[in-house]
């Protein structure tokens, strides 16, 4: 479902991914983990087409993602950073990312589940960070999409709804999507990821699941295994 | 396209710098008017400060804008919709929203006043088309800049700057080089200077049409030597159209192969 090639993107002299190859068939949950400036969020960003690669193909649902944005209708995105427009109120902007998208979508029980009828009218501008993050969870899960992309999801959430949006989580794998997530917090990583993506100088070091990270490494939990891995 | 330009439009016709920006307007309509009691002054008064004006804001908001809605841009890029599309529609909703504070801000005290009954009607036209003229310029050199400066201080000084070169250095290097040229022919060199000036270039187009010698200045009356006045407004309004379409394709151009 998602086909990379030969991925290469450059920033100048600095090389970010080096002829990354990646082949998900499988609905579930894929981390994708490494340290910082590994190229975790250049390499998303790529398959969202918002950064162009020098070299390589990727292929969502059989399209060339370079062909035609059309493949951005299965494509579910949670940024890091929710900010909006100031002045439109939380309902407008649902309606209009609705209105861009040109598919169906079914934000009710998502405003319900977050609690954030109170907030439907108020200006985005007004909204605190968590809440402005909840509006960000409604606007990627309200579409059915195969495939999302969660980029740092728990950022500014408190623990209830964080709670929530672990069971959104648990319920599209159930659907059998592609799950990609970054987070630092590699206790959100061990309770929900299938597969391991270990990005190490912009390649593919390690890809595994959890158990195979843990015997490759020999370590109990998951923090020292990376660290592990950061060192041999 | 329409959809983003719907949205941005009406994000920034309820921010309240578009309120202050049209009741500013308001404000210096009615008082050059009633104080003054003569609309041709009024005008010439206007037309001294919008040229500097327009340019100035639409260089601020355009840029402020751009660096604002960055994080609400990547979304909108994560959506099913092109690249193009989603500048056009943001570079379109800034422009229209101040070109209409412009023209309801000076409009609504000149309608009061009675320009429908002068025969001021189509200098005070004149000088509206020429104020969102000069908007759509500036937002479109704006924006351009904020997509080629990743750094939000350079992108803003860069921007500054530009507004500051047009409006008030470009003039005085070109008096310079006139003062210390003066033996050489210079009207050609001069006349050519304006067409790379979108600030000159309204200026002399309202006064071409205002048809005040006395305040054409050098470059003005070449200007209207050479063209007439008939052909030198529809020469100037072609090359301040350039103006904006030049910028907007480049702006456009470089939306397409830009990281984000």
């Amino acid at each position: 479902m998602i086909a990379v090639k030969n991925l290469r993107k450059s920033f100048g002299k600095l090389t970010v991914l080096e002829d990354l190859t990646l082949d998900l068939n499988q609905g579930g949950i894929y981390a994708i983990l490494g340290p910082n400036g590994s190229g975790k969020t250049t390499f998303l960003k790529v398959l969202l087409g918002m950064v162009l690669p020098d070299k390589g193909t990727i292929h969502i649902d059989q399209a060339d993602i370079s062909k035609s944005n059309d493949y951005r209708k299965n494509l579910g995105y949670l940024p890091q950073i929710a900010r909006f427009p100031d002045n439109i109120t939380v309902s407008e902007l649902i309606d209009m990312i609705i209105d861009i998208r040109q598919v169906p979508a079914k934000p009710e029980p998502l405003v319900d589940l977050f609690g954030l009828n109170p907030f439907l009218d108020k200006k985005l501008g007004n909204l605190s960070g968590g809440t402005r993050q909840k509006v960000n969870i409604v606007l990627t899960f309200m579409f059915d999409t195969s495939v999302l992309i969660l980029d740092e999801p728990t950022a500014g959430l408190d623990p209830v709804s964080l709670i929530k949006l672990k069971e959104l989580i648990a319920d599209a794998r159930k659907q059998g999507k592609i799950i990609l997530i970054t987070s630092h917090i590699m206790n959100l990583v061990e309770e929900l990821a299938d597969q391991i993506i270990f990005l190490l100088e912009g390649e593919i070091y390690f890809q595994g699941s959890l158990t195979e990270l843990k015997e490759k490494t020999k370590e109990k939990d998951l923090e020292h295994a990376i660290a592990s891995l950061l060192k041999s | 396209m329409i959809k983003i330009l719907k949205y941005s439009f009406s994000d920034l016709m309820r921010s309240k710098w578009s309120y202050i920006y049209l009741i500013f307007y308001l404000i210096l309509g009615f008082v050059l008017l009633f104080l003054n009691n003569d609309v041709s002054k009024a005008i010439i008064t206007l037309m001294n400060l919008i040229v500097v004006l327009t340019p100035l804001i639409g260089t601020i908001f355009g840029i402020m804008y751009y660096y604002n809605s960055r994080e609400f841009t990547e979304l909108l890029l994560a959506q099913p919709v092109s690249r193009s599309k989603i500048f056009f529609g943001q570079y379109l909703g800034i422009a229209l929203s101040l070109s209409l504070s412009l023209v309801i801000g000076l409009g609504v005290p000149f309608l009061i006043y009675g320009i429908f009954q002068s025969t001021e009607i189509f200098n005070f036209s004149m000088l509206l088309v020429s104020g969102a003229f000069l908007t759509f310029i500036f937002v479109a050199l704006s924006v351009l800049i904020g997509l080629y400066n990743s750094n939000k201080i350079k992108g803003f000084g860069y921007a500054i700057l530009m507004w500051l070169f047009l409006a008030v250095i470009y003039d005085g290097v070109l008096l310079i080089a006139m003062v210390m040229f003066r033996d050489y022919p210079l009207d050609n060199l001069a006349l050519a200077a304006s067409f790379f000036n979108p600030i000159d270039l309204s200026r002399i187009m309202i006064l071409l049409k205002l048809d005040i010698s006395a305040l054409l200045g050098y470059t003005g009356a070449l200007f209207q030597k050479f063209f007439g006045t008939g052909a030198g407004l529809v020469t100037s309004l072609f090359i301040l159209l350039l103006w904006i379409v030049i910028p907007v394709g480049m702006m456009l151009k470089k939306s397409k192969s830009k990281d984000f």
